[in-house]
């Protein structure tokens, strides 16, 4: 059982809250281990609103969530933090580590300092939003996930992206899309170099419309028509002699 | 067979010519000799590339002559040793996977398991026949590439979900549904490669459960995208478990190339069950090349394997599964006997299901190949209805008449390995032990690190 430091005498399982008028319990992870927050929020019922102090970097902070839930983790969380997160909102103020949101498939994961290499990878659906800069390999293998990166991103970001949209305020490194497949990718500031198969595509009324609403929903004030979009040329659908040396 | 682009100005080989295949015995009957270096299927392999260009892509194993389970042969009891009684004195057979940190841990009435093959390689039919097969005999078995199917899931009383690099089809809760999850670090048949599925077998349900486009090939990354190296597996480790309230045993599988190390790693790492595949291990579509010549045989595995997990103190506490080439009881005895707690199959399991059955030979011959011998999964034209997404191929096999035969299939393995352990005075499978074995071959001996028959000698250890 986790140890809840304000309200003391509410426990989820005896005081389901309202979500109209949620009850914040808050777990210090000096006192609670990561194994007990997790089971708390597994447990935890929609409407629910949990913070979560000391996090001290820990990893595999919030993951599997599966209820209509907010986490809000004041302060840095270590690999994994909101992996595989299915409904509700985790905030973290602080940075994040490796993995961020891996794999998420609904809900809203927000870091409003850097996440390092692979966040939101294989990510499947919900929304991911940076703040700060990403690093290496952001939305490697995304199948539907949206991520908007405030700062800027590391190489080999979208690595076989399948699905979904990555949307980079600053600059983006090496290798960009690299394999892509059918995910969209809009960059405002510089790209290193694009990746096998990626290629820059020109802007229609509904990638602008698009991101406009993405850039909306990550609480950004960015102008969709500095941006430029990125996709795939669709030249390694199907494997041929002629293209063997981009692969 | 090669599925892919030829370019415009290439000579296409008809290797079905059935003139061509009677001109070959005819040589045989005049006494010409072949050459060993450049045999009939080196020159094919030659031909084809000048041909079209571009490597072979296939399925099944390695099909080269390997150290094998065949060059091990049992002593059974007389004197020094004391058999059970045939079919009277009991032998279990039971064995229990994942308790080293899991709550639930698997309980399996057998210790031959079925190997990962994905659904989309697989018919839909074929996943659930092995699920009804599997669970008739009280055993797992495995996902793939490409997630859970409701067949398989319905089917299998115990199912094992694979946690690969591409994360096609990677969910929550499936992961939550799965008995056990298997963390996927490599394949015996491709240890370092990625995976391909081409375009042909992306039909519809297969391109939505990986999110891709219809018809396209689907390219799959060789390392997981979110992490690197064994400190950064434990940490993955430790969220699936979380994800799972530590309920479910995890498995880390790796190809055999260096089994004493990577062993040791998953260890290190976490892991409840460590499954080694051998390179004689199937796969459903990659370069020949690849097959061929990379990993190590199953045979060779083996003992590193059990050494990194006895110096760990964690033989038998972390549990090991292994694979590649397992055919007969006799194959389940002996890796058993070498240290493994369980087996899995899976070419066999297909052949158990009806691949390669001689009653489609000329639909075989139609292809440019012959029953016992297509191996060209990734073309989707299975005779079988196995490894296809053809609707009308896949109807022709019946779940339910072919899950029978895989279960009547791992009952034979069960009753053979009991058979052999009881002539070895085991009354359990577990009980066989190395001491019951001696080798055929000095490769051999050297290998499984068992005497070669008839002397005390062990190259390289005594």
């Amino acid at each position: 059982m986790v140890t809840l430091t304000s309200p003391e005498s509410q426990i989820p399982s005896a005081a389901p809250q309202v979500s109209a008028n949620p009850v914040a319990f808050v777990v210090d992870l000096i006192d609670s281990p990561v194994r007990d927050l997790n089971q708390a929020l597994h447990d935890a019922e929609d409407g629910q609103a949990w913070t979560v102090i000391n996090p001290g970097g820990k990893h595999s902070l919030a993951v599997g969530i599966d209820t209509d839930i907010s986490v809000s983790i004041n302060g840095h969380a270590g690999y994994y933090a909101a992996g595989m997160h299915q409904k509700g909102e985790v905030t973290i103020s602080g940075n994040a580590g490796v993995g961020l949101a891996e794999n998420i498939m609904s809900g809203r994961v927000h870091v409003k300092g850097d996440a390092s290499q692979s966040a939101a990878a294989t990510g499947h659906g919900g929304l991911v939003v940076i703040d700060g800069n990403a690093g290496a390999r952001c939305g490697i293998s995304m199948k539907g996930v949206d991520i908007v990166v405030g700062g800027n991103i590391g190489h080999m970001s979208a690595f076989m992206a399948q699905a979904g949209r990555l949307v980079v305020c600053g600059d983006a490194g090496e290798a960009l899309g690299d394999s892509i497949y059918e995910a969209r990718i809009y960059v405002k500031g510089s790209v290193a170099s694009l990746g096998a198969d990626c290629i820059q595509k020109p802007m229609e009324s509904e990638h602008l419309e698009e991101l406009a609403e993405l850039l909306i929903a990550a609480g950004r004030t960015d102008d969709p028509t500095e941006f430029k979009r990125y996709g795939s040329a669709r030249n390694l659908y199907h494997f041929s002699v002629h293209n063997s040396t981009a692969y | 067979m090669t599925a892919t682009s030829v370019p415009q100005d290439s000579v296409q080989i008809d290797q079905s010519n059935p003139a061509a295949i009677t001109s070959v015995q005819q040589t045989e009957e005049l006494g010409l000799r072949e050459s060993a270096t450049f045999d009939r299927a080196t020159i094919a392999d030659i031909q084809r590339a000048a041909a079209t260009g571009v490597y072979d892509i296939r399925g099944w194993g390695a099909k080269r002559k390997l150290p094998h389970f065949d060059d091990l042969l049992f002593l059974g009891a007389s004197m020094s040793r004391y058999p059970l009684e045939g079919y009277r004195e009991k032998c279990d057979t039971d064995v229990v996977l994942g308790d080293r940190h899991a709550s639930r841990p698997l309980h399996l009435e057998t210790p031959i398991t079925i190997a990962g093959m994905s659904f989309g390689a697989l018919s839909a039919n074929a996943k659930e026949a092995l699920g009804r097969g599997a669970s008739e005999v009280g055993t797992s078995t495995t996902t793939g590439d490409g997630g859970m199917t409701p067949e398989e899931r319905g089917q299998s009383k115990n199912l094992v979900y694979q946690y690969l690099p591409s994360r096609y089809g990677m969910n929550p809760d499936d992961l939550r549904k799965a008995d056990a999850i298997e963390v996927v670090l490599g394949q015996g048949a491709k240890p370092g490669g990625g995976g391909m599925l081409l375009g042909q077998k992306i039909t519809e349900r297969v391109a939505g459960m990986r999110t891709l486009p219809v018809g396209i090939d689907q390219r799959s990354a060789s390392r997981h995208p979110d992490w690197t190296g064994p400190d950064d597996l434990e940490i993955k480790i430790g969220e699936l478990r979380e994800i799972t309230d530590w309920k479910t045993p995890i498995y880390v599988k790796i190809g055999a190339s260096r089994p004493y190390y990577d062993t040791a790693l998953a260890v290190k790492a976490g892991a409840d069950v460590v499954v080694v595949d051998g390179m004689q291990g199937g796969t459903a579509a990659t370069q020949q090349v690849f097959i061929e010549n990379v990993g190590i045989p199953t045979l060779a595995a083996i003992p590193q394997a059990v050494q990194a997990l006895q110096e760990l103190g964690m033989h038998r506490k972390v549990q090991l599964i292994v694979s590649g080439g397992i055919r007969t009881g006799a194959d389940v005895a002996k890796a058993m006997a070498l240290g493994a707690d369980a087996v899995a199959i899976g070419t066999a399991a297909l052949i158990a299901l009806g691949d390669n059955d001689p009653r489609y030979a000329a639909e075989y011959a139609a292809l440019g190949s012959a029953a016992g011998f297509y191996d060209d999964f990734q073309d989707g034209r299975d005779p079988a209805g196995i490894t296809t997404q053809d609707p009308e191929l896949a109807s022709r096999l019946d779940p339910v008449a072919a899950g029978r035969r895989l279960a009547n299939y791992l009952r034979v393995l069960t009753m053979e390995a009991q058979t052999i352990a009881r002539a070895c005075g085991k009354s359990h499978l577990h009980n066989l032990e190395p001491e019951d074995l001696v080798a055929l071959t000095i490769e051999a001996s050297a290998m499984a690190r068992v005497p070669l028959a008839g002397t005390n000698w062990i190259p390289g250890v005594k």
